[in-house]
């Protein structure tokens, strides 16, 4: 293992969020702590708040109380496309990718927030705008060939199985370089092979890149062995918050998550 | 374009591949290229000159790591430069190697290693490592992993472990200390040095270990190269797996021999788009390819548009009648001509293209039989593909077609100093200077394959009154019904393999009444048929059981039974509730049935067959990759036909 992998600062922090929407209440005074470099997973019940939590994260939704700050910044009311260019980029529950358009375009379309040359010379692909494009080209083929999907390169996003086309949304997330990748269900509707692919592909993307990485899952022999820490939700509120071994002991957690206290789905 | 075989090219000085390699960058230094890779989506290209660097610095890295003459190393991984570059190098240290088959069983890994005695395993990436350190007690021999692919690599501390550029810095760095080293090491290869080791599919048990010499490959591709001939400005696609003996001969011996730049495609998932941007002059492959590519056509047929059908369904039996022509060396009549190239111009020129095939000038296909209508299907599409027969212990080849001889139904005749002959017992044997030089540390095994120099290959056959040897099948395979019929099986399996529908079949019969057929049904193809047909199915088993199917493969089998003889068709067939497969051994590696493996572990299917049964309840275990099991309950229909 690369030596001081997880850092001591915390890269990204949520304080006290709390999201509503008319009365219903998504999220109630959350806080959590992410620290630079290390994989953190939130899990929960259907609806418990998770993917809102991203959406707050990255600017979809704005909270009505509580902050969200990024090395030190308040991102709280910003926008998401300047939350993605700060570097924190993320893939979607379901596929939301351009189905008509090839890898890619999808994932050069990824880059865009690195790309400086303006309409003319993009037009005319010439000068310094060519120049650019070809660096921008090495970048996505440096990320295809550590996704493996060299072979479907050219092909129309549309007509691609369901665990290639998640591949390839991650594929375009770290496109944007980020500093921070949010991962919603990367496995859902996976069969074997594939999740270990890709589990693989995010331990890699972690280790090799030092990339910061959030990951929502139910595969919960997943996110135990792959997260240094998570954090559980319940109808809006974290109830834990720490290391697989000290939620897994957590009897608040067995019970809340499972609704008895067994805590055999836990228990791997 | 200058042409070059052995007898004028090379004046055998160079009679070793290390040599061969100094010569060719010598002749074409940077001029020409020698390898090329496709990375990051971009074509890269290295000349002779940087070819042999690479070589001489890997080489000297090994040496500086503690490789000795003789030492061996193993080779694991997908084709890439750095394959070949390690196997030149170990043979520029004065030593050789093998290569062992990606997805070979750990046990087969660990045999390969320990009985070859390799100290070196060359690793593609973190896969193949992770295998060998897995396995590290049971390998007291290896001194250095050395890996090509980082990707994953950085968590990995282990001692043992090497990053291959590293390797060639430190050969970079010993020549400082030992100049020259390199040159007086090569010099020192002889032609009856062990050059390589192939294993041998072994259709029963571990495989075994062939050693060529460097006289086996060079002479073997000399030989086949005046009557197939290869041109310095040809270029080849390797992507079939390197250690198969068919891949040294091309990619490795004439590669190094004629001076042929070779291709390396960016990954195997993407090896068919590669090979169409490369458009390769020259190939060879097993049949298992050419089939698949047959019936890749064949399904895109079928999902494309009722005109593109029509036309492709006119031009087809054209295709197929100037095939016919062409075997029977007749000339076609002149307003035939004019049909086909009608033909050709509408279908057939598209269609190669789209296979890669614009440029091809030697396509061969060998390894085992290929069925004579896929043969008949390439040809109609005016690739002229042509059968090579030979095994791992002659260096792959003893014949060939000649490129106006070409009879589907033989394997062509013998190449150049090479002398074939049907024993007594009707074994085909032959005699020349590519009969390899003995099984590794296995005489015994030796003395049984190779008698007063002819090379016994275990395969029944005979001669035509052309000179043309014709392969029955394995004499152990040759079998007879009951009342004295004799039969092939595997003529009667290829037959049923060229339906689109078919995967794989057994057929049963010896000593036995009548013949049976165990089918296993491609599940890409069926499974896009009963999506049409509006047909619902879950697992492949699940396919396999649906009356439906099994009605379309009885209308196939029935077609197929018309063109067997009376006395030796199909009565009866069932379809198979899985694929057969090499992880369950009922495969070798290279895709052939192990016949008696598989025979007796469906005994109890083949036995109701016999019985006359209608349906056989099965309960088997099936045992998947990662060594989980799950049980399947299943009934399999019995189809007479």
């Amino acid at each position: 293992m690369v030596k001081n992998r997880v850092g001591d600062e915390a890269i990204l922090k949520g304080e006290e969020i709390t999201l509503s929407f008319g009365g219903i209440s998504a999220l109630m005074g959350v806080n959590f702590s992410v620290k630079k470099g290390e994989v953190f997973s939130i899990i929960g019940p259907n609806g418990a708040g998770k993917s809102s939590l991203y959406n707050v994260i990255n600017g979809f939704y704005h909270p009505q109380r509580g902050r969200v700050i990024f090395k030190g910044q308040e991102i709280t009311h910003m926008k998401p496309y300047e939350i993605a260019r700060l570097g924190i980029a993320r893939s979607f529950q379901n596929i939301e990718l351009f189905k008509h358009m090839s890898v890619l375009e999808n994932m050069m379309l990824g880059r865009h927030i690195h790309i400086k040359y303006g309409l003319f010379s993009s037009m005319l692909y010439f000068g310094p705008g060519r120049k650019e494009e070809v660096i921008h080209r090495k970048r996505v083929e440096d990320i295809i060939d550590f996704l493996e999907i060299e072979h479907i390169r050219k092909k129309q996003v549309g007509t691609l199985s369901y665990g290639l086309q998640k591949r390839v949304e991650m594929a375009r997330a770290l496109c944007l370089e980020p500093e921070i990748l949010l991962l919603d269900e990367p496995m859902a509707g996976m069969n074997l092979e594939e999740t270990e692919d890709m589990c693989r592909f995010i331990v890699d993307v972690n280790t090799e890149w030092g990339m910061t990485v959030l990951l929502i899952e139910h595969d919960m022999g997943v996110v135990m062995d792959m997260s240094d820490r998570l954090m559980v939700l319940d109808f809006g509120e974290s109830i834990a918050e720490g290391t697989p071994e000290e939620v897994q002991k957590n009897e608040k957690v067995a019970t809340a998550y499972l609704g008895d206290s067994d805590g055999v789905f836990l228990g791997r | 374009m200058a042409y070059f075989s052995a007898d004028n090219g090379g004046d055998m000085a160079a009679d070793t591949f290390p040599k061969l390699l100094m010569e060719r960058a010598l002749q074409y230094g940077q001029k020409k290229t020698a390898l090329r890779e496709k990375d990051l989506g971009i074509w890269q290209s290295f000349s002779w000159q940087v070819y042999l660097e690479k070589v001489k610095y890997f080489s000297l890295g090994l040496v500086s790591i503690g490789f000795q003459h003789g030492d061996k190393i193993a080779v694991i991984g997908d084709n890439k430069p750095e394959w070949i570059i390690a196997e030149l190098a170990a043979q520029s240290a004065c030593g050789y190697g093998v290569g062992i088959y990606q997805d070979s069983i750990l046990k087969e890994i660990a045999h390969i290693i320990n009985h070859s005695e390799s100290k070196f395993v060359i690793a593609e990436d973190q896969e193949q490592v992770d295998k060998i350190l897995d396995m590290m007690d049971d390998l007291p021999n290896i001194k250095k992993i050395i890996y090509y692919d980082p990707k994953g690599m950085s968590k990995y501390e282990d001692e043992i472990l090497a990053h291959f550029p590293d390797i060639m810095a430190l050969g970079r760095e010993y020549e400082k200390d030992h100049p020259h080293l390199f040159e007086r090491n090569v010099e020192k290869t002889e032609e009856n040095d062990i050059a390589w080791i192939c294993t041998t599919s072994g259709t029963t048990g571990l495989p075994k270990l062939a050693m060529l010499t460097h006289k086996n490959l060079i002479s073997m591709a000399s030989n086949l190269g005046k009557f197939d001939p290869k041109y310095e400005s040809d270029d080849i696609v390797s992507f079939l797996p390197l250690p198969w003996v068919g891949e040294q001969m091309i990619a490795v011996a004439s590669g190094l021999l004629f001076g042929m730049t070779v291709n390396f495609p960016e990954s195997a998932e993407s090896a068919q788009s590669d090979l169409r941007e490369i458009g390769p002059h020259v190939m060879f492959s097993p049949p298992r390819v050419w089939e698949n590519l047959c019936a890749s056509v064949q399904v895109k047929v079928m999902d494309a548009s009722w005109l593109k059908r029509l036309v492709f369904n006119a031009a087809l039996p054209i295709g197929d009648k100037w095939s016919d022509y062409k075997f029977a060396k007749k000339q076609p009549p002149f307003f035939f001509k004019i049909i086909y190239y009608l033909a050709y111009y509408a279908v057939f020129k598209a269609l190669k293209d789209r296979l890669g095939f614009t440029n091809i000038r030697s396509a061969t296909t060998g390894g085992a039989a290929l069925g004579p209508d896929t043969f008949k299907f390439f040809h109609a599409l005016g690739i002229s593909l042509k059968q090579i027969y030979g095994q791992t212990e002659i260096a792959g080849i003893s014949c060939v077609h000649r490129d106006n001889d070409i009879n589907p139904d033989t394997m062509g005749e013998p190449i150049p100093e090479t002398e074939m002959k049907i024993s007594e017992t009707g074994e085909i044997l032959s005699r020349s200077p590519a009969v390899f030089a003995g099984y590794y540390k296995q005489p015994e095994e030796t003395a049984k394959t190779v008698i007063d120099g002819w090379l016994h290959s275990g395969d029944a056959g005979y001669l035509t009154p052309e000179g043309h040897i014709v392969v029955i099948d394995r004499i152990k395979d040759v079998m007879s019904l009951i009342d004295g019929v004799k039969f092939s099986p595997q003529f009667i399996e290829n037959k049923l393999k060229f339906s689109p529908y078919i995967k794989e079949a057994v057929t049963i019969g010896h000593n036995r009444d009548f013949i049976i057929a165990m089918i296993s049904i491609d599940f890409g193809i069926v499974g896009n048929w009963a999506e049409r047909h509006r047909i619902n199915f879950t697992t492949y088993t699940d396919l396999s059981s649906k009356p439906e199917v099994i009605d379309l493969i009885q209308a196939e089998a029935e077609k197929i039974n018309k063109g067997l003889p009376e006395n030796a068709r199909i009565r009866r067939f069932v379809l198979l509730y899985k694929e057969l497969d090499a992880d369950d051994d009922e495969l070798t590696r290279t895709g052939k049935v192990r016949r008696h493996y598989v025979e007796e572990k469906y005994s109890e299917i083949i036995e109701g067959m016999y019985a006359g049964l209608d349906s056989i309840k099965i309960d088997a275990v099936i045992k998947f990759q990662d060594g989980k099991t799950s049980t399947i309950h299943t009934v399999m229909a019995v189809r007479k036909v």
